[in-house]
């Protein structure tokens, strides 16, 4: 039994064309025409300058945005220990279906290896794990609805079982335009207890 | 914190529709990999590993007469009922379920909107079959989910979220993933061949398998087999090619055998991810390498069922169960020449010999790896 | 030749989402790969595909990419050459 107190330490959501830190709005723009030009409009807001994002598809430029969000205020080290638990609902099926598009008439069959190696909900760890360099444990759980008990379970598992000392968990779900990120940052310091019922309440808010 | 066992499993596959019959098949060095044609999956021919459809049919109407559910459901149902049947003992609706799969119902996908392309779909398939009150944990981890799954089944486990873990793997051998294979150009023209000279990329396959994880080895005959350590770690290096050091894998490899307190020499046998791409291949021996585990005799199962995704390291760390148990090294099938740059052990014909560890280990995109160390005990 | 020149460079910048780029920045003669453009494996694939797609070029073996993708000019040099659309 895991007897020892977590923290969520902060925590990150990007819905409705805004994005809010720890509860507080951190950036919106309404009149976005697109998740691609949203997301591109985050990243400079952000004054990031990152090449490799450009090439990534909606459902990481979205993950990669929050976790950034998330430790760009972050002083410690993550590279050395901290876990990816990450979930969704809908996989990866938006790129999917954009390389089932591709291959779908026999007289316009051209699948692309820069969509394909999208087709798979774990590449949003990839991504994130190498613009932090974070050598560390990864998940990727795939929920109807997003199920605090278990990413609240498994977050707990690998920081007791010491398979990692911080953890970034959520949920990145992307569905045809609709779409719904969180993520917290769990450690052993913060204000509000790691909870199930915290996790669902933050997700939720 | 509890010792965490693999008690019992079963491989619907090309090579057979239990475990035994995939074992006696590679006890033969049998492939299930074969010339396919059938424009349904792609408009030339390739090698690929293929589960006969009538033999899925017939073992399937013997447990359900539902239309409804896809192939790679079936192959799923097969498999747990297959190990329910062998194991009375084994309560399915008071264990934790965990399914991997990459890309689940994907042949669905040129339909429109078939709800079955959803990858929750085939939990809850699961689910209602078995009637369980819990929906299944479904993990979508690229070419590691299978032994990932096993790694989380044992730490849910040892953490007493459950006393008893079900994991159930599949993927099948689709267009959707061939094509993007082809693109990388990666697909074989020939049964792949790992880690040899000659390999010119992978072979796809299919598959389906289950294992029951439990906390209780009572549940065993003579000798069983625990999980005595197990890791995961990302290479932090790029989104498809494998790490030129073998970081990833190194640490996950590093980290298992510390968990299993157990040095490298310690280590008899190790049934690699081996997919027979030029990478991929370097990447392993490099990291074996690295680990001080030159010497150890590795195979790959690969040029068997060759690449069944979610389900390969499940099935591959099945087979490793059963080696140790009967003290057995399989030959890495399609290996002629050494074709790394590394002096690794290739085992080149079956061979008896007594085993006490063997370490599984896996990689794939997005840049994770897995190593799983599992260790006979008396039981 | 040099019309098809600078509709390669549109097409790199556009088929390998290089954002931050201009067409003008990207000389004739730059090294598309290590310290040049910094382009890597799956844009290698990438362009394979434009060039199957966009010119009727099939690759009969892949490993040519690497002497054909040296920079924008040789690759119009053998677009030029090898077109079949």
């Amino acid at each position: 039994m895991i007897k020892e107190n977590y923290y969520i330490s902060d925590y990150c959501t990007i819905r409705d064309r805004q994005v809010y830190r720890n509860g507080e709005l951190y950036y919106k723009n309404l009149e976005s025409v697109s998740i691609k030009s949203f997301a591109k409009e985050i990243y400079k807001y952000m004054e990031l300058s990152y090449p490799k994002f450009h090439k990534m598809d909606e459902l990481c430029k979205l993950g990669f945005l929050a976790s950034e969000v998330l430790l760009s205020q972050r002083e410690e080290d993550t590279s050395e220990n901290t876990a990816l638990v990450l979930s969704n609902k809908a996989s990866s099926l938006d790129t999917d279906r954009k390389h089932q598009e591709t291959i779908q008439h026999k007289d316009n069959f051209f699948p692309s290896p820069a969509v394909f190696v999208y087709t798979l909900p774990n590449i949003i760890m990839g991504e994130i794990s190498i613009r932090h360099k974070m050598k560390s444990e990864n998940a990727f759980f795939v929920s109807e609805n997003f199920d605090a008990n278990l990413i609240t379970n498994y977050t707990k598992i690998l920081m007791s079982t010491q398979k990692a000392n911080t953890v970034i968990c959520g949920w990145v779900d992307l569905d045809t335009n609709k779409y719904d990120v969180f993520l917290a940052f769990i450690s052993k310091k913060g204000k509000i207890k790691f909870t199930e019922s915290a996790l669902n309440n933050l997700y939720k808010k | 914190m509890r010792n965490v066992y693999m008690i019992d499993d079963s491989i619907i596959s090309p090579l057979g529709f239990s475990t035994k019959e995939n074992m006696d098949n590679l006890r033969l060095n049998k492939t299930g990999i074969q010339v396919i044609d059938n424009p349904a999956i792609w408009s030339e021919s390739f090698y690929g590993a293929l589960l006969d459809t009538d033999k899925l049919f017939q073992a399937y109407t013997k447990i359900s007469n539902d239309i409804h559910h896809t192939k790679l459901e079936k192959m799923m149902l097969v498999a747990i009922t297959k190990l329910l049947e062998k194991n009375p003992k084994l309560n399915i609706k008071k264990s934790g379920v965990i399914i991997s799969t990459t890309k689940g119902n994907i042949d669905r996908l040129k339909e429109k909107n078939n709800p079955k392309v959803y990858l929750h779909s085939i939990a809850l398939t699961i689910q209602q079959f078995f009637n369980l009150e819990e929906t299944p944990i479904l993990l979508s981890n690229a070419c590691i989910s299978g032994g990932l799954a096993i790694a989380i089944g044992k730490r849910m486990i040892q953490s007493e979220r459950y006393d008893d873990v079900v994991v159930i793997g599949g993927d099948l051998l689709s267009e959707f993933t061939l094509s993007g294979f082809f693109s990388f150009q990666a697909v074989s023209t020939a049964p792949c061949k790992p880690f040899c000279k000659n390999r010119t990329g992978i072979s796809l396959g299919e598959a389906a398998a289950s294992t029951w994880l439990s906390s209780k080895k009572e549940n065993t005959k003579k000798e069983t087999i625990k999980i005595a350590g197990d890791a995961s770690a990302n290479d932090a290096n790029h989104i498809s090619g494998p790490s030129r050091t073998g970081e990833g894998l190194y640490i996950s490899i590093t980290k298992a055998l510390e968990e299993a307190r157990v040095k490298s020499s310690q280590i008899d046998y190790i049934t690699a991810h081996g997919t027979a791409t030029p990478y991929n291949d370097e990447m392993e021996a490099i990291a074996f390498t690295r680990a001080g585990l030159q010497e150890v005799p590795i195979n790959s199962l690969k040029g068997y069922y060759g690449h069944t995704l979610g389900a390969s390291a499940l099935i591959e760390s099945i087979i490793a169960r059963h080696c140790l148990l009967n003290d057995e090294l399989l030959c890495s099938l399609g290996f002629e020449e050494l074709g790394v740059s590394m002096p690794i052990t290739i085992i080149d014909k079956n061979k008896k010999q007594a085993l006490r560890r063997v370490l599984k280990t896996a990689s794939g995109f997005g840049g994770c790896n897995v190593a799983l160390i599992f260790e006979k005990v008396a039981s | 030749m040099a019309e098809l020149q600078q509709e390669l460079k549109e097409k790199i910048i556009e088929q390998l989402s290089l954002e931050d780029l201009e067409v003008s920045e990207i000389g004739d003669n730059d090294p598309l790969f290590g310290d040049g453009l910094g382009l890597d494996s799956i844009d290698a694939l990438e362009l394979i595909v434009l060039l199957e797609k966009d010119y009727g070029i099939k690759l009969k073996d892949p490993k040519e990419g690497k002497a054909i993708f040296q920079s924008v000019s040789v690759m119009a040099d053998y677009i030029e050459k090898n077109r079949t659309k």
